[in-house]
């Protein structure tokens, strides 16, 4: 269903609201079935609050922290400086997290080079991610204020370094529900190690827990309980759901519940997820090409490759918000050959999913986002000083970048800049609660009236702060 | 290059340089009452008058404009160039210019105040006082009074007080209250409102059958006797607590002691220990002289804030973030007030301001975590008598590690790089991990203190620590050519070969007391004026001989006179009887929370629960004699539009049961419950992946064994960053922050959660068996049986029908299936084919929306 279309629905359903008789709930029960929703279902779809660029999020989540001076901002100046200390002018008010402000320069060995016919410079690192850089919106002047990994994700991920605040992929999917009738509307899927955040960085914090981002899982079920106990068919457990629906119904009768509609509902939705989600992971209908294209048939990109493609697969089904996460990033040291290994993973992937969402057209209604929580510092850590090879580089909340894609998003530019060293942004701050003013933007979501009332006050994703960044739209 | 960042920072400085121009004071001699005050009232006083004090500044009063505001003094007496209020209203120094709306003062306003301030800022006697603003009329500050209850017409409904509100509201409207549920469906709510369990089916049958007039009196008191009330009533109280079993920050470090907290609150509630002492113990259980063991162990309640063990933490920035948390907790606790708006900023609604946030933030500034031995009775001679040679042995096995040594040398560089930061790196690293890794105490405290001074607890936490992380400073290499893991390993085995005393997590006043600071706009870095511990400004005066303690607060706010802790809490109560509070907000009593739709009975029940001396399970059994509790819970077509949220009570409500009262339902008619009480918590079997989503892998699942895997749900290990999956899809609070209500959501994770859990099916099996063991075995008296297990009632004939119909289906299935028959059938069952039917009947039952539905 697209956007206008959902007022034609909701009038319709108004409509069989209001008749009081039989006739009406006959209808209504009908439409939807047709829908596939049930009239309280928290996830039905709702209208945006005005015309939206993207129907749906791919998040990729780079957690730990990628380093931003090895990957998409090239910092010449460090050479002069590698092995030396800053003037403490330049340091003096720099609180980090392991290292001193007094630590030495770590100059950066990656070649840059321009890519794609805007030129933006990328690192060799990243030989896939350049031929799609006419389709990334680079920002390198990206801030937060958290340098610790766990309240960097909450700031991220709920606006605020505290807890108990919902999720973006939560507050999308509350604002907009989700078209997906047999998939969840937000879904998590992982490589990697697990995160600093945990399940904190897919929590619905205060909103109803239908709002909380399902994992898809690596192991056993893909989804938590999906598969039928042992012992029992497909065709039992329709017999078992049967049973369930009919007895469900004469409780509702007799007690007049409406909550028990919504539980049948429930059951039916699950029903069909168990169909949809092996489904939903069944790539023998995609090309060879496709598959190549990805990496999904070799090491070291499978795994992540898998999640590019079902990221694909489900916007492809409607589902909302997508958040990819692969840990971690978090290179305080062997920073080289940390980085060489993560880019070997994720970078095919990454362009193939651009390309891939590009070819199906399905790249101007998906917003493709990549980052991490925060940056890394142009001055090296050195937790073993006798190893070269070990040094690696501290967290960096004053200056990171990160890159969207696709629906509402103006690729093939560079916003914003940092000093020669990488130290602070010079030009175009963009804040977290920015990016997540202007995500919910594209989405057509205002981000100071999509809020929920708690404890007292209407709560928001960004806090009391964000400003859409005009410069990133189309 | 270096040069033109070097330039630009110069440019940055030379633009904070640039000033705009200051107007140069008037130079006549300026009058306060004709030249200043004006200014002052019509530029600033909307925000710093009588009605609000932004930045707790006040400008429409003598003494309270010569104090300043949270950041300090805004005049200098005879030096306006120096004075804060001159800043604001010139725009200087980068801060924001004041007044922020409209437009800015005139140099010559900006001229005349600096005349006035340069000439000694006089302010005449006569207007040194404005008018007072009134006091905060809103409803939940007022005094608490009992009101008398209303008369009603319908006289013969009412059982108690409580229904006379009640049916006098109805009667107002002209609405009738629902009939008297079924006796069976009565029992079955008290049995799960409770305890949390269904009742058993013979303690229904002989409910049934008792028809003397106190039944329904006896069968409460029953359920309030039994040792499962304080099991419900705790998992309750543990939610406002935020209790957790690991740290909630990133590592997540398991807490092994932290079930003694909520062992505490069970027993205490089994008790009936009155609020008032169960508030100060938790509070102030250290305080309390000659305070026990078990009031040290109450204040744990402060010790389930989160830790964040994260490398390169500012660890007095967390200390900050805790204290600020256990402010919040109180206020939203105790008093039902969202204080934790005022952290940054006066509270934008209610009279909270930022000051008085910080007055009760005072009381927890000087708190200090710490860890003790909590013995069980019968630990401490078996432990006195082997420790010599634990001892012993435990010295030996350090020599031979060479710990005494490389310790020594450990010691003397990580203090050297502690003091000389950024000169040795490793060493740097190393002192961070002292700093963060520290288990059991205050690893930094430790190593500043000379040996000699250590206590020997101290030596084994800082012994345990070295060994563990000595990798931090010297690398892998050195850490293993020194045998540490293997050592580690041999001194845990030692550690469990020996009777060791049970340990708690409590807290202690500091010994140096703190002062603490307001600090601006919330951030910990930025100290505003002094404060001290004071009770919030608008509600009464905290009275106290000498520096009011936590002790003190917990009185205060137990006082028979404090409006706001008996309303909220027999509030709660309330919601939990009725799926909403009389307050639907239970955590706002504030001016943007509901009004409460039956205030009079609100207050009259706050008043009763102080006349019963703070009694929980009075109150709980005051609720639930109430004819209006024991109304009929089916919906009311008459009123759907009317009252579509019940507020007017003329029904009962039909609530989902809790994540932890599912579990504890499907184990119960399973027989499989493992019914004991308190102690640690337990991992039932999780499906792989789960915990694995918690940091680095870090986070292990070990899965209880035996009987332990049955235990109720409120013992299940709370793991904060990869929570155990059913309490999570059942709403199931996250417990990082306080939670006064849970939502009730219903999800398809939930149906897939009851359909395939091995939990679950393993519940339906064991059912089935028991089931079978309990009734003869035609099917019709296994349906019966089974129905009263689980739903408290027989089943109705359609409903034996549609389940018959089921098990002819299932068994036709089955017959193609062998395996199935294998996989669903109970172990020794003397048909297969038939038992591996009814566990699916079982499972068909237990997934029955009333099955997980308190009606």
């Amino acid at each position: 269903m697209n956007w206008q279309d959902f007022r034609a629905i909701q009038s319709r359903r108004s409509f069989f609201s209001q008749c009081a008789g039989g006739v009406g709930l006959a209808a209504l029960a009908h439409l939807l079935q047709v829908e596939g929703r049930a009239a309280t279902d928290p996830l039905a779809v709702k209208a945006p609050h005005f015309a939206p660029r993207a129907k749906n999020v791919i998040f990729l989540f780079m957690e730990g922290a990628p380093s931003q001076m090895d990957l998409f901002d090239p910092k010449p100046a460090l050479q002069k400086w590698h092995g030396q200390p800053l003037p403490p002018s330049l340091t003096k008010d720099l609180k980090l997290a392991f290292i001193k402000p007094t630590a030495a320069v770590l100059a950066s060995p990656r070649q840059f080079t321009p890519a794609g016919q805007c030129g933006m410079e990328l690192s060799d690192l990243l030989p896939h991610l350049r031929t799609v850089a006419d389709e990334l919106c680079l920002v390198r002047s990206m801030y937060s204020e958290a340098f610790n990994h766990h309240p960097g994700q909450l700031l991220l991920f709920t606006g605020h370094t505290t807890f108990g605040r919902p999720t973006m992929g939560a507050w999308v999917t509350y604002g907009l529900g989700s078209e997906s009738r047999d998939l969840p509307g937000f879904v998590v899927l992982t490589s990697g190690v697990g995160t600093s955040g945990g399940s904190d960085n897919f929590a619905s914090g205060f909103l109803p827990s239908s709002y909380a981002g399902t994992v898809l899982r690596n192991t056993g079920d893909p989804i938590l309980y999906l598969s039928n106990p042992a012992g029992i068919s497909a065709e039992s457990q329709r017999a078992r759901l049967d049973a369930i629906r009919d007895l469900n119904g004469m409780r509702q009768q007799a007690t007049g519940d409406e909550e028990i509609a919504s539980r049948i509902h429930n059951y039916e939705l699950a029903f069909r997820m168990q169909t949809a989600a092996p489904e939903l992971l069944d790539f023998s209908k995609e090309s060879p090409a496709t598959l190549e294209m990805y990496g999904v048939g070799k090491e070291p990109t499978r795994p992540f490759a898998t999640n590019c493609l079902l990221a694909r697969r489900m916007v492809e089904r409607g589902v909302r918000f997508v958040m990819l996460m692969h840990a971690s990033w978090d290179h305080h040291s062997t920073i080289n050959k940390g980085l060489e290994r993560n880019c070997g993973i994720t970078d095919q992937p990454t362009a193939a999913l651009i390309k891939d969402l590009k070819q199906r057209g399905l790249l101007d209604e998906t917003l493709v986002v990549w980052g991490g929580e925060f940056g890394r510092t142009p001055m090296a850590e050195l937790r073993r000083p006798e190893d070269a090879d070990n040094a690696g580089r501290d967290h960096h909340p004053n200056g990171f970048s990160l890159w969207l894609a696709g629906g509402g998003i103006r690729g093939g530019q560079v916003i914003g800049s940092t000093d020669e060293l990488g130290l602070n942004i010079v030009e175009d701050k963009v804040h977290v609660h920015d990016l997540q003013a202007t995500i919910l933007h594209c989405l057509g979501m205002d981000h100071t009236r999509l809020t929920y009332r708690h404890m007292g006050r209407d709560f928001r994703l960004t806090d009391i702060g964000g400003e859409v960044v005009r410069k990133m739209l189309a | 290059m270096v040069a033109h960042v070097l330039r630009m920072c110069v440019f940055a400085a030379a633009v904070l340089q640039a000033q705009p121009p200051l107007p140069a004071p008037l130079a006549r001699p300026v009058d306060f009452v004709g030249d200043v005050q004006p200014i002052l009232r019509k530029r600033c006083s909307g925000c710093h008058g009588a009605a609000m004090q932004s930045s707790g500044l006040r400008l429409d009063d003598r003494e309270a404009t010569l104090r300043g505001g949270y950041s300090g003094a805004v005049i200098q007496k005879g030096d306006s160039a120096e004075s804060k209020l001159i800043h604001r209203v010139a725009g200087l120094y980068g801060l924001q210019r004041m007044p922020p709306a409209g437009k800015p003062l005139s140099a010559e306003e900006i001229a005349t105040l600096r005349a006035w301030i340069d000439q000694g800022a006089p302010w005449p006697d006569a207007v040194a006082k404005p008018a007072e603003a009134p006091r905060p009329a809103h409803w939940s500050f007022q005094p608490l009074r009992k009101p008398a209850p209303p008369p009603v017409r319908n006289a013969g409904w009412v059982r108690n007080p409580i229904d006379r509100f009640i049916l006098a509201r109805l009667e107002a409207e002209g609405v009738a209250p629902s009939p008297e549920a079924d006796k069976a469906t009565l029992l079955r709510r008290l049995s799960l409102d409770l305890t949390g369990l269904p009742p058993a089916p013979e303690e229904v049958s002989r409910f049934l059958a008792d028809s003397r007039p106190d039944a329904y009196e006896r069968a409460v008191g029953r359920l309030l006797a039994s040792p499962h009330y304080g099991e419900k009533w705790a998992r309750h109280w543990l939610d406002l607590a935020r209790y957790a079993d690991s740290d909630g920050y990133e590592k997540d470090w398991v807490r092994p002691w932290a079930w003694r907290y909520r062992e505490w609150v069970i027993h205490a509630l089994n008790q009936d220990m009155p609020f008032d002492r169960f508030t100060l113990y938790q509070l102030a259980g250290d305080l309390l002289p000659g305070a026990g063991l078990d009031a040290k162990i109450a204040t744990g309640f402060h010790r389930n804030t989160l830790t964040n063990r994260e490398g390169g933490v500012d660890n007095e920035q967390f200390r900050f973030e805790n204290t600020v948390d256990r402010a919040a907790t109180t206020g939203t606790v105790w008093m039902g007030l969202t204080f934790g708006c005022a952290q940054c900023h006066d509270h934008k609604y209610d009279p909270i301001t930022q000051k008085d946030f910080y007055s009760l933030y005072a009381f927890f500034d000087n708190l200090e975590e710490v860890d003790i031995d909590a013995p069980y009775p019968g630990e401490i001679a078996p432990y006195e008598r082997s420790r010599a040679e634990y001892e012993a042995r435990r010295q030996a096995l350090l020599d031979e590690y060479r710990v005494p040594e490389l310790m020594a040398e450990w010691e003397k560089r990580i203090l050297a790089a502690a003091d000389n930061p950024g000169k040795w790196t490793d060493w740097d690293l190393a002192w961070d991990c002292v700093l963060k890794l520290t288990a059991g105490g205050d690893g930094a405290k430790i190593l500043r203190k000379p040996p000699e001074r250590r206590t020997p607890r101290e030596w084994t936490i800082l012994i345990d620590h070295f060994v563990r992380n000595y990798h931090f400073a010297v690398g892998k290499q050195k850490f293993e050519a020194a045998r540490f893991p293997e050592l580690d390993k041999k001194l845990a085995e030692l550690r469990a070969a020996y009777p060791q005393l049970s340990q708690a997590m409590v807290v202690a006043e500091e010994e140096t007391p703190r002062r603490t600071f307001l600090r601006i706009r919330g951030d910990y870095k930025t100290l505003g004026i002094e404060v001290g511990p004071a009770a919030p400004s608008f509600l009464k005066p905290l009275a106290a001989e000498g520096r009011p303690s936590r002790a003190d607060l917990a009185r205060w706010l137990t006082s028979r006179d404090h409006p706001l802790t008996a309303r909220v809490t027999v509030n709660r109560a309330w919601q939990e009887f009725f799926g909403q509070g009389l307050v639907k907000t239970a955590e706002d009593f504030g001016t943007q929370g509901a009004k409460p739709s039956h205030p009079e009975l609100l207050d009259w029940l706050a008043a009763e629960f102080i006349d019963q001396g703070w009694s929980f399970k009075q109150l709980h059994q005051m609720i639930v004699m109430s004819a209006a509790y024991r109304q009929s819970s089916a919906a009311r077509p008459d009123l759907a539009e009317r009252d579509p949220d019940n507020r007017l009570l003329a029904r009962q409500a039909r609530l989902r049961l809790s994540a932890e009262s599912i579990r504890d339902s499907a184990l119960a008619v399973s027989g499989l419950l493992n019914p004991s009480l308190g102690g640690r918590s337990v991992r039932p079997p999780q499906p792989k992946g789960v915990a694995e989503l918690g940091y680095a892998n870090s986070v292990k699942w070990e899965e209880s064994t035996g009987a332990e895997q049955y235990r109720r749900g409120l013992y299940i290990h709370f793991q904060r960053t990869t929570p155990y999956p059913l309490l999570m899809n059942f709403d199931a609070p996250k417990s990082t922050v306080t939670q006064c209500r849970r939502q009730r959501s219903n999800s398809p994770l939930q149906a897939l959660n009851l359909l395939n859990d091995p939990v679950f099916v393993e519940a339906a099996q064991a059912f089935a068996r028991r089931v079978w063991a309990e009734s003869p075995a035609a099917f019709e008296s296994r349906m019966e049986r089974a129905f009263r297990l689980a739903l408290a009632r027989p089943p109705k004939p359609e409903e034996t029908a549609r389940l018959r119909q089921y098990h002819a289906t299932q068994k036709a299935l089955l017959d193609r299936e062998p395996q199935a028959v294998k996989a669903l059938a109970f172990p020794a069952a003397a048909d297969p084919w038939e038992a591996a039917a009814w566990t699916g009947v079982a499972s068909v039952i237990l997934n029955l929306d009333e099955f997980i539905t308190r009606e």
